[in-house]
């Protein structure tokens, strides 16, 4: 039992849990519309996204990398699923819509595992180019005006709650999208603790050279990352554009540096090698808090940029520095 | 093989001397001589006129200062990602001191001891970032990627504080003119610029500052083991990239007769593509600054060609990424077949070596 409880408090996580804690109950109790049913599910609303986008920023970093044109990705699939699907009148199920654009977030992901993967690029700048050129393209030749008349299936899945709360004169509704990130986060936790490819991606965080001497097929793990980053950037962006109801070519972009900073905060390690879901969504929901309850303290929404950049080199800086400590006293 | 060169070099050897010894600097200097004659061909009468070229020389120095601050950093095998951010918040610092500070009413004499003060605030505080941005990566030791993208935030985040998102603009003449007159026929900006590279380049190649920091750049653990201090070469490396950024962000003061806290949004992917495309290694240690302002002017002749040609911003946008790629995958691909060639050398010598016989 002491043993797990020393286990508990080592790992990083642990704290992001307390910080996450804490900071509740701080705002809490400076305004406790904080804790009302309506702004907790709201919370959840906002996060979903954002944690379907942390978990393939997770598996990037794991292996070593960084990805920034995830957001990108996802809006070009979300945009052009919707323009195929609205001069068609499309009255189906939802199913399709995320089945394109996961589709086309893929085949968008590839391109990245392309140059990373068969050029041996570095992958910072690989991302920084195929954003640059995923969202000049579908800005410059598929098209810069929104779409607001989104199937109904879209319409409906917005619309739809996993539980609902009345309270007074207004209904709040837990969203559904809650299961979609529930289900990916369990295949992502699969796929990381379970199956010899997870094994394999914290191994070549951790070492590239050590993973192909060990045997490990880097090529091909490095093809399925990126690919995989794609498919939950396509699934991300139609439920973005469902939650918001409309299908917005410049939105997404921009928020990239959020997710990134979330996932590190979570306890994965830059460097590679190091990071679990659970710390992932946790980061999620730690910046999501901040973001949101800057308002409900009484700061004004200028300050966001700065807190968000303290919480970078915060969350970065002190992992960083204690194993600087811990390598000089090597 | 020797006999055969004497023979062949005869011909070229005036030839020779006037182009770059260097391979990469060449089919750089054909690229930048092609994309200028492209340009020209397509819109003559536009782009092939002094007003253009005026223009042009107005344009570039802003995004081409920003690339030697990346430059810098890339050559230690970082990066910098707040330059933006840096030139953003110590322009608007600037900006405010001009505005807020310096009296409505004030004479000649007055005005150049503000602008003086101004300058002076802003190049401190490009200083300051740039030894935040130090610290951070060579002291506390986050990689440099994640420590720029957080003080890019943080730096963008204060200036947005500060001056609640709006534009702070109006200026003396004194200073629009540093952003928008010329000397005879060279914009002042372009002089900045000019001088700027030519202490970089003498810097870079003739101090022991440069030699270490091309040192450092290849391999950090040979460099510390032969004496070097790493820290402080990465702090003096960053600061100096914080400062170009500060003269930067006064060029586009001077220029724009604005400062607001998020200009310049796309600088940052052209300032990477532009080191890139000159030649800098982003794994650190190579990298001329010939080079580097190769690419700037071809960076700059397509920028100015494509407006001509009416391509809008998204189609720029899409370009410059795709040049990014394309012109990392050339340098891959060169680099993997010059090795092999050189391996295979190596081969055919020790296959062909007598043994025994020396």
């Amino acid at each position: 039992m002491i043993v797990m409880i020393k286990k508990l408090l080592t790992k990083n996580e642990f704290f992001v849990a307390l910080v996450i804690i804490g900071l509740c109950l701080l705002i809490g109790s400076i305004n406790p519309v904080f804790f009302t049913v309506g702004n907790l599910f709201d919370l959840v609303r906002n996060s979903v996204v954002m944690g379907i986008f942390s978990l393939g920023v997770l598996i990037v970093i794991i292996s070593g990398g960084i990805d920034v044109s995830f957001t990108a990705v996802a809006a070009f699939s979300m945009f052009v699923t919707a323009k195929i699907l609205v001069p068609f009148n499309y009255q189906g199920s939802i199913l399709l819509p995320f089945a394109m654009s996961a589709t086309i977030g893929i085949l968008l992901g590839l391109l990245n595992a392309v140059f990373i993967s068969r050029f041996k690029l570095p992958t910072m700048i690989v991302t920084l180019g195929t954003q640059s050129v995923i969202r000049g393209f579908m800005l410059a030749f598929i098209g810069a005006m929104e779409i607001t008349n989104l199937p109904p299936a879209m319409i409906a899945f917005s619309r739809s709650a996993l539980v609902t709360v009345q309270q007074g004169r207004f209904k709040y509704g837990l969203h559904s999208s809650i299961i979609i990130l529930a289900v990916l986060a369990l295949l992502v936790w699969f796929i990381l603790r379970k199956t010899m490819l997870g094994r394999g991606i914290y191994a070549l965080g951790g070492d590239q050279a050590a993973a192909e001497r060990a045997g490990f097929n880097v090529r091909a793990i490095q093809f399925f990352i990126y690919a995989f980053v794609g498919f939950l950037a396509g699934v991300g962006g139609i439920v973005h554009s469902s939650l918001v109801r409309t299908a917005r070519p410049f939105d997404l972009v921009g928020s990239e540096l959020s997710v990134i900073a979330a996932v590190v905060l979570g306890g994965a390690r830059i460097t590679g090698g190091r990071g679990s879901v659970i710390g992932a969504l946790l980061g999620v929901v730690l910046i999501v808090i901040m973001n949101t309850s800057l308002i409900l303290l009484g700061v004004s929404s200028f300050w966001q940029r700065v807190v968000l950049g303290l919480l970078i080199l915060a969350g970065t800086g002190i992992p960083a520095y204690q194993a600087k400590r811990r390598a000089k006293a090597a | 093989m020797t006999e055969q060169n004497s023979k062949t070099k005869n011909v070229w050897v005036d030839f020779r001397r006037i182009l770059p010894a260097d391979n990469n600097l060449k089919w750089l200097l054909i690229i930048t001589v092609l994309v200028f004659i492209t340009m020209s061909a397509l819109r003559p009468n536009l782009f092939f006129s002094f007003d253009n070229f005026s223009s042009m020389a107005f344009q570039f120095p802003e995004f081409g200062l920003l690339a030697m601050a990346m430059m810098l950093t890339m050559l230690t095998g970082g990066i910098d990602l707040s330059v933006v951010g840096v030139a953003n918040l110590s322009g608007i610092l600037a900006a405010l001191i001009l505005t807020r500070v310096m009296p409505v009413e004030a004479s000649a004499t007055q005005v150049v001891l503000y602008s003086m003060l101004a300058i002076g605030t802003s190049l401190v505080t490009g200083l300051v970032c740039g030894l935040t941005n130090g610290f951070l990566i060579a002291t506390i030791g986050i990689p440099p990627i994640l420590a720029t993208l957080g003080t890019m935030e943080f730096f963008t985040g204060i200036a947005i504080v500060i001056t609640r998102g709006a534009a702070v603009f109006g200026f003396p003449e004194l200073i629009t003119f540093m952003g928008n007159g010329s000397l005879w026929i060279f914009p002042i900006p372009l002089l900045l610029f000019t001088a700027a590279a030519l202490i970089f380049a003498v810097v870079l190649n003739r101090t022991a500052y440069g030699n270490q920091l091309y040192l450092m750049g290849t391999n950090p653990t040979a460099a510390r083991y032969s004496g070097l201090n790493n820290t402080r070469l990465l702090l003096r490396t960053y600061m100096l990239s914080g400062l170009l950024a500060a003269v930067s962000g006064l060029v586009i003061l001077a220029r724009t007769n604005s400062a607001k806290a998020d200009y310049g949004s796309s600088y940052t992917l052209q300032a990477i593509l532009i080191a890139v495309l000159g030649g800098v290694n982003p794994a650190g240690g190579f990298g001329k600054v010939m080079g580097l302002v190769l690419a700037i002017l071809t960076l700059q002749f397509l920028s100015s060609g494509f407006s001509m040609l009416r391509f809008s911003n998204f189609v720029k946008e899409f370009i410059w990424g795709a040049v990014l790629l394309l012109v990392m995958v050339i340098n891959y691909v060169s680099n993997t077949r010059r090795q092999r060639r050189e391996a295979q050398k190596q081969a055919a010598i020790s296959v062909s070596k007598p043994t025994g016989m020396i």
